[in-house]
């Protein structure tokens, strides 16, 4: 096997597959996709349920449909793909260190490198739900895991704290099994996943949603055997006196998705603390020259069709990058999250004469109804730019099309908030 | 195994309990030509009890009381330590120990335990000041007043040590019952019938080395000594490190006005651990964390290292001392012919652990049990080499001569599958979740077991060709899955 290649993308999920993709339709081929799991496709494998697509195809697939669309094309595209790989290491250098059991211990070297390690699930530790520390206690994903691709029930009275998507989706597989789901708890007071998924995994089942609410306690000495639960203020604080046990085998956590970023660290790159993921600018480019990252490591997303276009989009500019046609950058401006905003992706942008637009992607920290988006100048109270949302929520990713002129009128920094 | 229950002839002894105290004892007596069983009732060694949830500090020995039994054993185990992890392969990280003074007003506190420490026969204590203590711990609180620093002190993980005791000790013939409760005693002229369930032992020693429930054992064999026990529980919690907060010594608190002091530590697998509580409690109830507890012992570990940041919280458990009401010290003694006690082992008895062995030992052989020495007895363990820890060249090679090591399980802890294969076929290999992930730290990164659990669960399975129905996180009872939604066989994965 060859050791040099232009370009070597980190994971063969969604975010891995479209970076590829992007990259081959921007003239780079010689790629080398390395993946952990003995199948590309990334998360998506057991995602076994309908929902993916409609933005990219204009079409509702299921999770594996939808990957299978871009590993033909990978496929067909000629791309190399080391599955049932790890990567170990990576180096500011762009060394990567791999180990497969068919090819031991491998090295490369990379012209560019892309980040597409997804992420990893928040656990009930993380959390600190105090109580016993009983079998039964799993994340949405790992029981998601157990039943779509192992063909396993992990349990038959469920509670599920955290209304995620995979907890809201997890909640109708549980109960399309046969399993009793009797309630779905979120601390907020709002629910932190799509609102379809609500309607479509919930309410139609009539799953009790119990907003403002959180498991206080977990039961059992060997296997769960109940939690307690109770009401919280605006600050998250449990009322006392309005404690209630809920018995129950099995509790589901769909608390929060962290993008999996060791490797990255390894590799120097600059993390953003309300991200979790690199620091990037709009093309995409970590703090460490010519290693991109993007989909889930990045930033966490809720649509897949939404990882596929930022991927996309990141190995065009690998692509772009390795070509030797990125045109040098003539100074850099901030972009800041302001009020109503947790954070934007990406972190700066490079002011290029040649650049006509540039994607900012945001989180709202709130539910907000008839809002606009407006992106500010170095401090100066007239908006450059305003975007006007019927419904802006914390489980809905928001993304605005800036015209980059903008940036270009602009000193130091922007700013994004909501009024 | 099971016609361990059948045998004719007496045993010479029964050891109740495979946490350390009975692991360490356990392996003491496997240096002689005797026929020894440990029964548990737990699945696996060092899980059943407080073994599984403390500090994991070697203490020095300045804490316990001059002239008890716990100031000799702790000082007498600590130095026993080095040599044992040698032999059995154990981490040990012997940094030595540090109280620290937070202001000038807990220096007589220091002083204090520094007279103990010298009366105890501690080496090495001494004070240092505040410039000293910095360049020993920078990220200690900057306005912290001095420490006691005690170079005898380190950290282990406890479960390793107990694992790694029974280990050594089944490697020369000592036999292992697990999931076997001991339910009654009865006294015979020559010994002991040991019950369990419907089973019996019938033995000329017994050692009751049951942890908590040693008061009822004790009560079962000799009832006219009754002693009362009860938990004093503490809560710890589990970080991930970071530069920031980093620990190189166990930073102790002076006790004050709103509570203990807690310990801030790194442990041997790299993360900083911080508790414990100590509360007092008279149920039997679960061993539960709650958030007042989990705060306090936030709030004051903050006290001595600012800078901990609990958003990279991993875990959070609780452990449960064995006091024994009205005595302050460990409770070893032959209560009745051939009856031997190892109760109230509360902290430091990890520490203390291989001098309690020796001292078992002394007393039965004062009792009448013949030490012959066995001349087929190896004191190490089989080396326990996981693939992350070692060099490039080797790892090459390992993964040459079984592709197994090539594939990672647990992402966060560099496991593989190879790891987890030879920890389920050593000598008293693991059999559960808990099994595997403390004999390789598979599920204990931040993902904590989401990523390799369902992975783990397949090898077990395989490898101990059990349906994975069966298979659990710490014995029967605590099975993972509930039913099958496929036919046998057909998995995607
Ligand atoms: C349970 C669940 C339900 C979802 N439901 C929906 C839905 O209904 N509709 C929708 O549009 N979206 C949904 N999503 C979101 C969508 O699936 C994700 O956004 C998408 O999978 C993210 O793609 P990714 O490539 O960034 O990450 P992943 O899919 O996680 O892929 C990352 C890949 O990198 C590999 N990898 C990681 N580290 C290494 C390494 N060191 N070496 C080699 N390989 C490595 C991993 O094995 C993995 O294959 C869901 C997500 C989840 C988790
Ligand atoms: C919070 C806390 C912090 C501590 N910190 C430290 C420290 O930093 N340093 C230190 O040196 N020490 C420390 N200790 C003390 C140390 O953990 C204990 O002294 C030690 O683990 C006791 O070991 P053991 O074998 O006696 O008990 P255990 O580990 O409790 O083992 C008893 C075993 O007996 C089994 N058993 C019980 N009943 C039966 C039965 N009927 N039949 C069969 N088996 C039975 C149980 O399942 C269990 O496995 C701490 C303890 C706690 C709780």
């Amino acid at each position: 096997m060859k050791s040099d290649y232009d370009l070597i993308i980190i994971g063969g999920g969604p975010a891995g597959l479209a970076a590829a993709v992007g990259a081959v339709e921007n003239g780079v081929h010689d790629i080398l996709i390395i993946e952990r799991e003995r199948f590309l496709g990334g998360i998506l494998n057991q995602c076994i349920h309908t929902g993916f697509g409609l933005r990219e195809f204009g079409e509702e697939l299921t999770g594996p449909e939808y990957a299978q669309r871009f590993e033909d094309r990978v496929l067909q595209a000629g791309i190399s793909c080391l599955v049932d790989a790890m990567v170990l290491d990576v180096t500011r250098d762009k060394h990567v260190v791999v180990i497969s059991p068919v090819h031991g211990r491998l090295e490369f070297t990379a012209r560019a490198i892309v980040l597409a390690m997804g992420c990893r699930e928040r656990t009930r530790g993380a959390l600190m739900v105090a109580g016993t520390r009983p079998a039964g206690v799993m994340t949405a994903g790992t029981a998601q895991r157990l039943m779509n691709l192992e063909g396993y029930l992990p349990g038959q009275n469920i509670v599920i704290l955290g209304s995620g998507d995979i907890g809201l989706i997890m909640a109708r597989r549980f109960t399309l099994e046969g399993a009793n789901v009797s309630a779905v708890l979120e601390v907020m007071p709002y629910s932190t996943g799509l609102t379809r998924n609500v309607v479509q995994c919930l309410n139609d089942y009539g799953i009790p949603l119990m907003l403002s609410h959180t498991v206080t306690s977990v039961h059992g000495a060997k296997r769960v055997s109940g939690v307690t639960v109770s009401e919280v203020d605006i600050g998250r604080n449990p009322l006392p006196g309005t404690e209630q046990d809920i018995a129950c085998d099995t509790l589901i956590t769909s608390v929060g998705l962290i993008p999996e970023n060791e490797l990255s660290r390894r590799a120097g790159v600059e993390l953003d603390l309300a991200t979790g993921g690199a620091i990037v600018n709009q093309r995409l480019e970590t703090s460490v020259p010519g290693v991109f990252a993007c989909g889930n490591v990045l930033q966490v997303h809720d649509l897949v069709d939404n990882v596929s276009e930022e991927a996309r989009h990141a190995g065009a500019n690998a692509a772009d990058l390795i070509a030797g046609r990125l045109a040098p950058k003539q100074r850099t401006i901030r972009v800041i999250p302001g009020r109503g905003i947790r954070y934007v992706v990406p972190q700066y942008v490079d002011v290029h004469e040649a650049d006509e637009h540039t994607v900012l992607s945001m989180r709202p920290d709130d539910v907000f109804r008839q809002a606009t988006v407006e992106v500010v100048a170095d401090g100066r109270d007239v908006p450059l730019a305003r975007f006007r949302r019927r419904h802006l929520t914390p489980g809905e990713m928001v993304t605005v099309n800036v015209d980059s002129a903008v940036f270009r009128t602009c000193a130091q920094y922007v700013s994004v908030r909501v009024v | 195994m099971s016609d361990m229950t059948q045998q004719r002839e007496s045993l010479d002894v029964v050891v109740i309990g495979a946490g350390v105290v009975g692991c360490a004892a356990a392996r003491e007596l496997s240096r002689y030509r005797l026929s020894v069983v440990v029964c548990e009732q737990g699945a696996e060694a060092g899980q059943g009890g407080a073994t599984k949830a403390n500090t994991g500090i070697i203490h020095a020995g300045y804490d316990p009381a001059p002239g008890t039994l716990m100031a000799r054993m702790n000082v007498r185990g600590n130095a026993l330590y080095t040599g044992l992890c040698q032999d059995l392969g154990v981490r040990l990280d012997r940094s030595g120990t540090l109280v620290v003074a937070l202001s000038q007003e807990d220096r007589p506190y220091l002083d204090a335990l520094l007279a103990r420490g010298r009366v105890n026969g501690v080496p090495g204590l001494c004070l240092v000041g505040h410039d000293e203590l910095m360049k020993l711990e920078p990220n200690v609180h900057r306005q912290a007043d001095s420490a006691l620093f005690a170079p005898t002190g380190g950290a282990v993980e406890p479960y390793e040590v107990a694992l790694a005791l029974a280990e050594n000790a089944a490697r020369n013939g000592v036999w292992f019952l697990f999931d076997r409760a001991v339910s009654g005693l009865e006294p015979l002229d020559d010994g002991w019938c040991v019950h369990l369930g419907t089973q019996e032992l019938r033995t000329r020693f017994v050692v009751n080395a049951a942890g908590l429930s040693a008061a009822k054992i004790s009560q079962a064999a000799v009832p006219e000594k009754h002693f009362h026990m009860h938990p004093r529980l503490g809560q710890y919690v589990l970080l991930e490190n970071r530069p920031e907060y980093d620990i190189r010594h166990p930073v102790f608190q002076v006790p004050g006005p709103t509570g203990k002091g807690v310990v801030v530590s790194r442990t041997p697998d790299g993360n900083i651990i911080v508790g414990p509580t100590a509360e007092d409690t008279d149920s039997d109830r679960d061993l539960a964390t709650t958030d007042a507890g989990l705060r306090s012992v936030l709030a004051q570990a903050h006290r001595s290292v600012p800078t901990l940041d609990e958003r990279l919280a991993i875990t959070e458990f609780c452990g449960a001392r064995a006091i024994i009401d009205e005595r302050d010290d460990f409770l070893i003694e032959e209560s009745a012919p051939g009856f031997f006690n190892a109760a109230g082992i509360k902290s430091p008895g990890l520490t203390a652990a291989p001098a309690i062995a020796e001292e078992l030992v002394r007393l039965m052989a004062n009792g009448g049990l013949e030490l012959v020495a066995n001349p087929a007895f190896i004191p190490t363990n089989e080396p326990a080499i996981l693939f992350r820890d070692c060099r490039t060249e080797e790892q090459v090679q390992m993964i040459h001569e079984n592709p197994a090591f090539g594939r990672i399980v647990c992402r966060c802890e560099t496991v593989t599958e190879g790891d987890v294969v030879r920890a389920i076929h050593r000598p008293l290999g693991a059999r559960t979740l808990d099994g595997v992930k403390f004999r390789t730290r598979a599920g204990m990164g931040r993902c904590q077991g989401g990523f390799c659990g369902p992975r783990v669960l397949e090898i077990l399975s395989r490898e101990l060709n059990v349906d994975p129905l069966l298979i659990t996180k710490c014995g029967p009872g605590s099975e993972i899955l509930a039913t099958r939604l496929r036919p046998e066989g057909d998995s995607c994965a």
